[in-house]
């Protein structure tokens, strides 16, 4: 990864800021959020190294698989140090994708055995969580 | 008899009937009507996070409307509303404090919604069943059991959404006892375990299932080894992931023991000595009935 410091950069933290209402700035990477993240087995980057890449600007913190598996538990804005509610930040990774109408699932993948098993409330949020 | 409106949500009428039927129950036998609109809407399952999102608190707020018309119509005493599914009690708890915390959003709201009756006060309370029972009292439950609990040792699961964000659950986020004090107040033993507060992975459970699968493996684990015999949950979701999906869980993991996973409100028309009808258990999977037999609760 090449680390720039562009005013691109700036608009794009200042974007993520602005969507999830977090000031990421106030990371200091103490890691606890990682640390009690009940996903960190499916995430290419932890959790903590999305907020950094989020502070350095960096687009790629939207192209990390993380953000796609985090459960928004709120476990990380629980523990976090500094006050950030970094599921927060992950939603607002997420809605800047799927704004530009990307779907992450889609309910055709599913048998229809799986479809009639499923609770509604489970099939719902997935589509609200992973689709534009 | 209290009257207080209840949102059922969703999936309460079809995989968590026997989440309702034992809450409507166990309510009723406590002196507490609960009083279902006579329409409601999907609650969204999901909190609108984005900052700028407005359209997805319309849903909750509408439910809410639904509530204040009970209540203006006098069908209810007070302005509270009950949920059971800790997803709606999520959703619909932090679109009102949205609506009552931000004027513009507020301002917004108010401005799409205008083929509604009534304008939304946003003086409705929300709260959780289990709210509901620690404001009744303790004692009020323990009056109640006919039944007690006794030798059963239950590991009481929160999972996420019941207590987080911090200062929207209905307890402490750390350290929540509510669970706790009602299966004490049945006469039950409750047991610590690490992960009574650990996520269930929620709604990958979709196209997740194998990691669903390791959380739940996980969890359960932690039960068992701190010597529970049941794991008792408020939340539909949870308990699918947790129940079901231990099926899954025996394919990925062999060695692994089932456990039953029962709601909280079961073992309450349990040990309140109600019938079939009201606890409901033929519903579950695992079925817990095996267990409770040999504990002497269950004919």
């Amino acid at each position: 990864m090449i680390l720039r410091t562009g005013p691109e950069n700036k608009r794009y933290r200042d974007r993520v800021k602005e969507l999830s209402g977090e000031n990421v700035d106030l990371c200091f990477q103490c890691g606890a959020c990682s640390s009690g993240c009940p996903m960190t087995q499916e995430m290419d980057y932890l959790p903590s190294k999305v907020i950094r890449m989020v502070q350095l600007g960096l687009e790629e913190a939207q192209e990390a698989k993380t953000i796609w598996v985090c459960t928004t538990c709120f476990n990380c804005e629980v523990r976090c140090p500094r006050g950030i509610d970094i599921a927060n930040v992950m939603e607002a990774l997420r809605q800047m994708v799927l704004r530009k109408k990307y779907n992450r699932v889609s309910l055709d993948d599913l048998s229809p055995e799986e479809l009639r098993e499923l609770p509604q409330v489970a099939i719902v949020s997935n589509q609200r969580k992973l689709t534009a | 008899m209290t009257r207080i409106a209840y949102y059922p949500g969703c999936t309460l009428k079809t995989n968590a009937r026997n989440f309702e039927a034992s809450t409507l129950a166990t309510a009723e036998a406590l002196g507490i009507e609960l009083v279902e609109p006579g329409r409601w809407n999907c609650c969204g399952t999901v909190h609108a996070l984005a900052k700028d999102d407005v359209m997805h608190h319309l849903a909750p707020v509408r439910n809410l409307i639904r509530v204040e018309e009970l209540s203006n119509k006098g069908a209810i005493d007070g302005k509270q509303v009950v949920t059971l599914c800790a997803m709606c009690y999520n959703t619909l708890k932090r679109s009102n404090q949205v609506f009552n915390q931000d004027s513009d959003k507020r301002k917004k709201i108010r401005d799409i919604m205008t083929k509604e009756d009534i304008q939304y006060s946003g003086n409705v309370e929300v709260i959780h069943y289990l709210e509901a029972l620690r404001s009744l009292g303790w004692d009020k439950v323990t009056a109640r059991v006919v039944k007690p609990l006794k030798g059963l040792k239950v590991a009481p699961y929160y999972g996420c959404l019941l207590l987080r964000p911090r200062g929207i659950g209905v307890d402490d986020a750390d350290h929540p006892t509510i669970m706790e004090d009602l299966l004490k107040a049945l006469g039950a033993e409750t047991v610590e375990f690490a992960y009574s507060q650990k996520c269930c992975g929620s709604y990958h459970t979709v196209q997740m299932k194998e990691a669903v699968a390791d959380l739940s493996h996980r969890i359960l684990k932690q039960a068992e080894v701190a010597g529970a015999d049941v794991v008792a949950m408020a939340c539909p979701l949870c308990e699918y992931n947790l129940g079901p999906r231990q099926e899954q869980v025996k394919k990925q993991y062999p060695s692994f023991n089932s456990i039953p996973v029962v709601y909280f409100t079961q073992l309450m028309a349990l040990a309140f000595g109600l019938d079939d009808e009201a606890t409901a258990f033929e519903a579950n999977r695992p079925d817990p009935s095996p267990l409770l037999k040999e504990k002497g609760l269950l004919e």
